[in-house]
């Protein structure tokens, strides 16, 4: 029964993502067409793939955070803007760019991603503060924290390395950030298959005290999650600091905490924690960036936007939800009774009988 | 009445709109009724206690007790205080309209649960399990409180596994397995034998044939556990405990009178405020659920729903989580190994599960409880602590798991048993420790352990 349900919560943004590209491919059949410029691929699906990769890897972090602790972090925008800043001010302080300055930069940032975390995971996890009460509090603060950090407006990471992170490395014929995300990707899933994260994740965040009388300590597994999410913030907002080539410490990553949140609900995780799926966040995450380049593509004025954005997510949601689910499966069942019952009605077939 | 699983609780949803009928008919006075929800029942009159207690912690008795019942958005919270008292003094409820209802003990919200179904004028009261979380004393009030009601004119509908109770306070039974209707009978003319091989579908496997093995007592042996001054934050006076290798022991006492306070302190489920541990003679330390674990003690807690299931993990998750987490962070079993342990205790538990990968929440109460069991099992703990694992499932679960407690003392497990039921303990345990007010105040072996000494002790006298 788990596999059905759960095959049931990916299908849903995978047909949503089907549907989306259909009307893609509508407005123009060469949707799927791929260009090679100076090495590298671009086209539709590589900008989509290029443009979520923040997102992607943000919402693997708030699908953890979400099922130990039952509660959304809404500081994600404002922490991968903290960990970034402290990237470049490490690397525009060395004497010279190189790759391992910017892996020690990166590490740094990374550093401070878990530090964060723990600060946002400690509230959560000891003091027993609703998570987005705790995280409103680095939310408001943050970006003035970065600022700080970052001593001036927008200081500009001019060399070519961090560039190539952002965009392309030469001789690689795929864009940085889908690579980074990819291996992103992988490292958490293997970390979840060779522990037991999801297990005790998931128990904590359905029965902490039954969790805790199984040997399972809640305030580890909350704390230990956020400060996974940590390290997912420092890593998108590497990714996107390298993209914009500067530190905009007022926009970089701005609204993305709602989205992230977002990813993860259309992606079938209950928001009030427990059971997660992380390819439906991901999946989730996608089917936002798709779902925001088509309504450019449909020449939707951007200042509207939004509110095509926001139609289209209700009528997901309500689809999505139980109630909806409930009337389906009803549905499906009587479908099959009354199959069953033609079926029934047929005479008899003698070699089968025999069978 | 009908075995876990039977259908009874799902009947009573039937009956009172939480599901929806598919066919049938309901009358109510001879009119034909159609309930689409909970509330249409009550509007009609039919009032109902769910076996799971479904109040709101958090909120106050009153408000618990008038919640969601007004029918202006306004509230007099005055009347409503003073309402609450009258019946809550009427039914002799020892509770304060003002209190949180999670102050209260697990009876006495149970108990505010039936004045709240009785308060809404109903003409029909379902039970279902009302009984299961008190103690005598409460089910003889709440008994005079249903025959009060039944001179009134209500119907009562009631739903237990206790078979004193059912020809105590019914003029007829019904009777349901797996799901079927067996058949209506009058209290008087079905002697209790009958009604438990229609409920099992067989004739009963006769508990009589429960025999407990005395291990032989072996002077100076070390005790496998051994506690001395042990206290907790639950309010647990200091006591000393200990248990020898293959021995059954029980804490009795009424409800409240610290029995399962006493076993959480063995097992660090309260923090614990003081007192020595040994382990077979070897000083220990547990401070935490997962001390304990370490050094081989198992816990099935009371509150099954609250402590003991995952809800929304699998039966599966559910049976090898205890095992999965002494295995350590870094090393989760593979899906295969957990698939095999799972398979292997729901064959020899004999748990009716459609499958190991069913959400644990979708079984009934007697199965979740021998999945617990399993999880512990698992385990192959030297001690084990069963805190009233026969608690709400039928005759025939309660045998098995009593004949598993003797049968895990013969292997050489050590267990401590603790059940509502005296009769239980008796049959399966060679010592028994009275609790009064959190205080041990008698033990009792061997010619002693009759219920009518037991009784005594209880009550206080010599």
């Amino acid at each position: 029964m788990k596999k059905r349900t759960h095959g049931f919560q990916v299908l849903l943004p995978l047909s949503v993502l089907a549907i989306l590209i259909l009307i893609n491919l509508i407005k123009g059949a060469d949707y799927f067409s791929v260009t090679l410029i100076n090495g590298a691929l671009y086209g539709n699906i590589p900008n989509i793939l290029f443009g979520a990769s923040e997102l992607v890897i943000l919402a693997i972090g708030m699908t953890l955070v979400t099922s130990s602790s039952g509660g959304q972090d809404i500081s994600v925008g404002v922490a991968a803007t903290i960990s970034s800043s402290v990237f470049v001010r490490v690397l525009l302080g060395s004497a010279s760019i190189t790759w391992t300055t910017i892996l020690v930069a990166f590490l740094i940032s990374c550093l401070v991603g878990i530090v964060i975390g723990a600060f946002n995971g400690s509230l959560v996890a000891m003091f027993n503060v609703q998570p987005m009460v705790a995280t409103l509090i680095l939310f408001t603060a943050g970006r003035s924290i970065a600022f700080l950090i970052d001593g001036r407006l927008s200081p500009i990471l001019a060399n070519d390395l961090t560039s190539q992170i952002g965009s392309v490395i030469p001789g690689v014929p795929i864009q940085t950030p889908i690579i980074l995300t990819a291996v992103f990707i992988a490292v958490v899933a293997v970390f979840l298959k060779a522990t037991n994260l999801r297990l005790y994740s998931e128990a904590v965040g359905i029965n902490p005290r039954a969790a805790r009388l199984n040997g399972i300590d809640p305030v580890r597994i909350k704390l230990l999650t956020y400060m996974i999410l940590g390290v997912c913030t420092a890593v998108a907002g590497f990714i996107a600091v390298t993209k914009a080539g500067r530190h905009d410490s007022v926009n970089l990553l701005k609204f993305c905490e709602m989205d992230a949140i977002l990813a993860v609900a259309i992606g079938g995780n209950p928001l009030g924690g427990g059971r997660f799926s992380v390819s439906g966040s991901i999946i989730g995450a996608y089917t936002i960036e798709v779902l925001n380049r088509t309504l450019l593509r449909l020449e939707v004025d951007p200042e509207t936007i939004k509110a095509f954005k926001a139609v289209f997510i209700l009528v997901l949601m309500v689809v999505s939800s139980p109630v909806v689910r409930a009337y389906a499966a009803k549905g499906v069942a009587r479908l099959r009774a009354r199959l069953d019952a033609t079926v029934a009605k047929k005479p008899r077939d003698p070699e089968r009988e025999e069978a | 009445m009908g075995e876990n699983g039977a259908g009874k609780s799902t009947l009573i949803k039937v009956m009172t709109g939480v599901y929806e009928k598919d066919s049938g008919q309901i009358a109510i006075e001879g009119n034909a009724i159609h309930f689409k929800s909970p509330q249409d029942a009550q509007a009609f009159g039919v009032g109902t206690v769910y076996q799971e207690i479904t109040l709101c912690p958090n909120l106050t008795v009153a408000e618990n007790m008038f919640i969601g019942r007004g029918r202006y958005a306004f509230v007099n919270w005055k009347r409503m205080r003073e309402r609450a008292a009258r019946l809550l003094d009427s039914l002799g409820i020892p509770a304060r309209p003002t209190q949180q209802l999670s102050s209260c003990s697990l009876a006495i919200q149970q108990m505010i649960a039936i004045a709240r179904a009785i308060d809404m004028d109903c003409k029909i009261l379902i039970l279902d399990e009302p009984t299961s979380s008190l103690d005598e004393d409460e089910v003889r009030k709440l008994f005079s409180l249903m025959r009060e009601l039944k001179s009134r004119g209500v119907g009562i509908v009631f739903v237990t596994h206790f078979l004193d109770q059912v020809y105590e306070i019914s003029d007829r039974i019904t009777v349901l397995r797996n799901g079927e209707f067996i058949g209506e009978y009058e209290a008087s003319a079905l002697p209790q034998f009958e009604l438990v091989s229609k409920m099992m579908g067989k004739a009963l496997d006769d508990v009589a044939r429960i025999r407990k093995h005395e291990p032989s007592t072996r002077a100076g042996e070390t005790p496998v556990f051994e506690a001395t001054g042990l206290s907790s934050a639950a309010g647990v006076r200091p006591f000393d405990f200990s248990i020898r290798k293959g021995e059954v022991n029980g804490f009795t006492g009424l409800l409240g009178s610290g029995r399962s306070e006493s076993v959480r302190a063995i097992y660090a489920a309260d923090k614990v405020t003081g007192g020595d541990i040994k382990i077979k003679g070897k000083k220990a330390n547990i401070g935490e659920p997962i001390h304990a674990m370490r050094l081989g003690i198992g816990y099935l807690p009371e509150d099954r729903k609250g402590d003991g299931i995952i809800a929304d993990l699998s039966v599966r998750d559910n049976i090898i989580l205890a095992l999965q987490v002494l295995h350590g962070f870094w090393k989760p079993f593979s899906r295969k190994q957990a698939e095999a342990f799972a398979d292997e205790y729901i064959r020899s538990l004999n748990i009716k599960t459609a499958s190991s990968a069913t959400p644990i929440k979708s079984l009934s109460g007697g199965n979740q409880q021998k999945a617990i069991l399993a999880r512990w099992l698992l385990t192959h703990p030297e001690y084990l602590i069963l805190d009233e694992p026969t608690r709400g499932i039928d005759v025939g679960t309660k045998v098995e798991i009593q004949k598993l407690v003797l049968k895990l003392a013969e292997e050489g497990v050590s267990v401590t048993f603790i059940s509502s039921e005296i009769e239980e303990m008796l049959r399966t345990c060679s010592r028994l420790i009275v609790m009064r007010d959190r205080s041990i105040v008698g033990e009792l072996t061997g010619g002693d352990l009759t219920e009518n000494v037991v009784m005594r002790v209880i009550a206080g006298g010599s």
